[in-house]
């Protein structure tokens, strides 16, 4: 375990609004680590719609999901922000000093005077499909059961494989394990692919160099002692359906929203939403703001602008809870050489 | 005009459907367990709903995206559509969707 990491405001998701935040809060001189599962910034913008125009953040008549986050990311920029991605936030424990500590799963600890909880609708994680037991053989170990990613190709060698899924993460495994699995089998619900052409064009080769099974099926039984996955039932469209060997089992059908381990850091929840007031944004814990998707109060929308807003207003009263003995200098970026010094512009 | 929806728990609702509205928006307005991660931007498959009985060919097709953002639902049938990109008009007057698994 590494020494902890000492910082003031520890934020929760590297979203659009937690990237605002940590502007925010750099005008007032505090300094932000950010965490967030997946291995890059932008939450939703850049996982759900990375090439979609969106028309109403002020200012900015269209713009995409992954401009506004290089945006967001180029106005941080001066503050230095410290991220951790890939890392979910496991576990959030007060300090007898009244700082708090946030663990990650990575095992990083952050130590800070503010927490902000960004998370959008939670953490994203891989969509596990509804088949009776499948998570019995999750975790299984590596190269056997069922897996939502592949960390070590090797582990997979000589091993009967099925994929499941249309998109670029199940071709692009097919085409990469093919080469070491004992057999390799592909299955969708449909004869054609959402992956890129040359991805599917290479697979359709290895399909026709007998490298690669495909089936349009869908698995609907997982056989097996737990963790010793032997085999699944797989149904064609016409509902036929029939055993299928096979020693790992790798569903790709990309992330959901699941709110995570949020639930348990001693937070008050309403319908899996943090309240909040909406004069500091501060959860019912003291020292814990959420701001964005994932905090409620009257009138409440759920719009990128409501929270930049929100951030705004958070990061004042975070200031007075980081820096309880100082006076905090209310400025404009426009007319103020001091924040134009933080900002590197003059 | 209604929309007859049945939940996962297979509870049948009977939800009024507005001109122009999207079924998803009718759904979750609805206080139906529905996802809808994106918001309706046909961009992550959430509103996933199979449509029963004989509704599914009255419904005009599916988009090249809708059937390209449906290979990331789960349990897909030739009944699957993203709620999202079904638009509510007096032609899906009784339409009835159920509420595909998470």
């Amino acid at each position: 375990m590494s020494t902890p990491i000492e910082t003031d405001v520890v934020i929760i998701g590297a979203g659009p609004i937690g990237l605002f935040a940590v502007f925010e809060l750099g005008l007032l001189d505090l300094k932000c680590h950010l965490v967030d599962i997946l291995d890059r910034p932008g939450g939703q913008c850049t996982e759900l719609y990375p090439e979609k125009p969106i028309y109403d953040i002020p200012g900015l008549p269209i713009v995409t999901g992954q401009e506004l986050v290089n945006r967001l990311l180029e106005q941080c920029k001066p503050f230095d922000p410290q991220f951790h991605f890939g890392e979910m936030a496991t576990a959030l424990e007060k300090q007898p000093d009244g700082k708090w500590k946030l663990k990650t799963d990575a095992g990083t600890e952050i130590i800070a005077h503010v927490v902000v909880v960004a998370a959008g609708a939670g953490s994203f994680q891989p969509k596990r499909p509804p088949v009776p037991g499948i998570e019995l053989h999750e975790n299984a170990g590596d190269g056997v059961g069922v897996h939502y990613a592949v960390r070590k190709m090797e582990t997979f060698r000589g091993k009967n494989i099925l994929i499941a899924g249309g998109g670029d993460s199940a071709l692009d495994w097919v085409i990469n394990l093919a080469p070491l699995a004992k057999t390799m089998t592909l299955v969708h619900h449909r004869d054609g692919f959402r992956a890129a052409a040359h991805s599917v064009n290479q697979m359709r080769e290895l399909e026709a160099a007998g490298k690669v099974r495909f089936h349009v099926a869908s698995v609907k039984a997982v056989h097996g002692e737990p963790g010793k996955l032997t085999g699944v039932t797989l149904a064609g469209p016409d509902k036929s359906e029939w055993h299928h060997e096979a020693d790992a089992f790798l569903p790709f059908f990309g992330l959901t929203i699941k709110l995570g381990p949020i639930a348990e850091f001693g937070i008050n929840l309403h319908e899996n939403l943090i309240p909040v007031d909406t004069a500091r944004f501060e959860s019912e814990t003291p020292g814990i703001f959420a701001i964005g998707d994932i905090n409620t109060y009257p009138g409440k929308l759920k719009l990128i602008l409501s929270g930049f807003h929100e951030a705004a207003l958070m990061a004042q009263a975070a200031f007075h809870v980081a820096r309880p003995n100082e006076k905090l200098r209310f400025q404009y970026t426009t007319s103020s050489s001091n924040l134009q010094k933080k900002l590197g512009v003059s | 005009m209604k929309i007859i929806a049945v939940d996962r728990q297979g509870k049948e609702h009977t939800l009024e459907g507005r001109d122009g509205w999207s079924v998803m928006e009718i759904l979750r307005d609805g206080g139906l367990d529905i996802a809808a991660e994106c918001g309706g931007a046909c961009a992550c498959a959430t509103c996933h709903v199979y449509v029963n009985e004989g509704w599914y060919e009255k419904l005009p097709p599916p988009s090249e995206a809708e059937i390209d953002m449906l290979d990331m639902a789960l349990a897909v049938e030739p009944n699957s559509r993203l709620s999202c990109q079904i638009i509510c008009s007096d032609e899906t007057d009784g339409i009835k969707v159920t509420v595909a698994p998470e």
